[in-house]
């Protein structure tokens, strides 16, 4: 069963200059992918592009059976896309709980409460204090608000970039326990990230991506060697694309 | 000093202060600083003197005024009428014009001038279709009330500041304790992330004119029935809109509320100790004075 599939993805902010230049994958259901690269490679933008927030201008985006190219964001979000973005991914100005009632929304009225409970069951940081402004978290926290919203409507196919950025050794450690519990439970994972040895504890599978294309798809195993996946940012080994 | 001055400072605050709210939010919301808004107050009270006309035609017991008002039941009822008209307006306005300017991602500043030129266009209109002869909702005299303090009132006086303290709660209740409001202040905060958190950005746009445009045509119908109406009653007004807007801190709902009472107040004590003369130039002091010391406001988050 597919969970997500791009094919042939052209996406970017200027249609004279894609920045991504024709990806495509496939992601089963219950999959986690990570997906790798160098800064300025365009890993966020295709992950944008595949959340609604960055215009497709050529190729396909499917979230499931259905084709979802080009849908805005808040659509995506009502059908099982959950999207947690690199950077400015919770509101500051509301307070935890709103962040979480916010989301909360998108669900049948009888289910809200229960969700939002379960989630500050999940992250004991955010249940300490709730009504606090979420612009007082530190770092982490925020982090963790940000995943709490986004899994809060138990969707299928949750994308995270780079949810390890500026957080201590630690803190990444909690935070992939988190991801694996939660992938456990069957959700489709595709996260993007530099940290390449705590993504590799996570995910089977890794699509490198360079200069907007993909220059690897496959287990993650040979990325244990390091020397293979320095070869692979620099473009060196891009025959491999699409194994 | 005259203590009547605070009663007609919180009449004129009032108006400002309804005014400003729609002000604030389509800054907040939209970014853009919508200098039509003065001309949805001037709107919102000649569309609703003329459902007013309509409904005398249809029935002329609805003109009769209701003891103690100078006015009858014709009006309130005209006013619901002319908030749908002036809604129907700003929505026509942001689909024709300002959608398709944010759809093209056009720069804030374009969309300022946009609302410039739609200002004097809407404000032409005004005068060509009701020409600038000053008309009135009620030609009944009302005898102003002691309140005591040396202060004196007419109940219609009294009516406007009472509907507008209530419709300030309303709104208030509403943006901070309703799904709407937290859907308002998070697009407020970040429209991209509003949309990844599942908000519908259009809807949330719609309500902001909604509630804009009620607000001004409201306050638009409080000035006429207090003053006059006129083709310029709104554009005159827009200073000391955006400095209710900007005292109370962009965004805030009470904030502007309470930056129109003070910009009110203000200028009723200036008429008395410096002269009328002064009146206008009060919101523009108050208003670089708010700048220069706190830009943020009364009640306005600092940029993050
Ligand atoms: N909002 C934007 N407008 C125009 N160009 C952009 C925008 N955001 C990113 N870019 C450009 O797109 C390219 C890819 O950026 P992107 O953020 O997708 O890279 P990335 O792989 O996520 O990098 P990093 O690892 O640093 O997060 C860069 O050249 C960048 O300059
Ligand atoms: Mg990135």
């Amino acid at each position: 069963m597919t969970a997500l599939s791009l094919s042939q993805l052209q996406a970017g902010y200027d249609p004279d200059l894609p920045i991504v230049k024709g990806v495509s994958f496939t992601v089963k259901k219950g999959e986690a992918v990570c997906i790798l690269g160098p800064n300025g490679a365009g890993k966020s933008t295709m992950i944008k592009a595949i959340a609604g927030l960055v215009p497709c201008f050529g190729g396909q985006v499917r979230l499931g059976e259905t084709d979802v190219t080009g849908l805005p964001s808040h659509l995506l979000a009502r059908n099982g896309m959950g999207f947690v973005p690199q950077t400015e991914n919770i509101f500051t100005r509301l307070s935890i709980i709103e962040n979480l009632q916010i989301a909360a929304q998108l669900l049948p009225k009888h289910e809200r409460p229960g969700r939002i409970e379960a989630m500050l069951d999940m992250f004991p940081d955010l249940a300490a204090r709730p009504r606090e402004l979420a612009g007082a978290l530190s770092g982490g926290q925020r982090q963790m608000l940000a995943a709490a919203r986004a899994l809060l409507t138990e969707p299928e196919v949750l994308m995270l970039d780079e949810p390890s950025a500026g957080l201590s050794p630690k803190l990444v450690g909690q935070v992939f326990e988190t991801l694996r519990r939660i992938s456990e439970t069957g959700v489709t994972l595709v996260l993007v990230e530099q940290n390449v040895r705590a993504a590799l504890t996570l995910t089977e599978r890794a699509l490198v991506l360079v200069d907007g294309k993909l220059a690897h798809d496959g287990p993650t195993d040979v990325l244990h060697d390091g020397k293979f996946l320095g070869e692979l940012f620099l473009g060196h080994r891009a025959a491999e694309a699409g194994q | 000093m005259n203590p009547q001055a605070i009663i007609d400072g919180l009449i004129a605050g009032s108006t400002i202060g309804l005014g400003a709210i729609g002000l604030t939010l389509t800054y907040s919301i939209l970014r853009f600083a919508n200098f039509t808004h003065g001309d949805f107050l001037a709107w919102g009270a000649y569309l609703t003197l003329t459902v007013a006309g309509v409904l005398g035609g249809l029935a002329a017991g609805l003109g009769a005024p209701v003891y103690p008002f100078s006015f009858g039941w014709g009006l309130p009822l005209a006013m619901l009428g002319g908030v749908a008209l002036t809604v129907a307006l700003t929505l026509g306005l942001d689909r024709v014009l300002f959608g398709k300017l944010r759809a093209r991602g056009a720069d804030a500043i374009i969309i300022v001038m946009a609302s410039f030129g739609a200002s004097m266009a809407l404000r032409s209109l005004l005068e060509f279709i009701f020409t600038a002869k000053p008309v009135y909702f009620t030609k009944a005299l009302q005898i102003a009330k002691p309140l005591g303090l040396g202060m004196r009132a007419t109940p219609d006086q009294l009516l406007v500041i009472g509907l507008t303290a209530l419709l300030v709660l309303a709104l208030h209740l509403l943006v901070t304790y309703s799904a709407t409001g937290r859907a308002m202040r998070a697009v407020s905060e970040d429209p991209g992330l509003a949309g990844v958190y599942g908000i519908d950005v259009a809807k949330v746009v719609r309500v902001t004119w909604i509630i804009g445009a009620g607000m001004a045509c409201i306050a638009g119908v409080m000035a006429g029935l207090l003053v006059q109406i006129r083709p310029y009653m709104g554009f005159d007004l827009l200073l000391p809109l955006f400095s209710a807007a900007i005292l109370g801190g962009i965004g805030s709902i009470p904030g502007a509320m309470l930056g129109g009472l003070i910009i009110g107040l203000s200028e009723a004590f200036a008429v008395q100790i410096i002269g009328a003369e002064w009146r206008a130039a009060i919101s523009f002091v108050i208003l670089v004075i708010v700048l220069m010391l706190r830009p943020q406001g009364l009640f306005g988050q600092k940029e993050a």
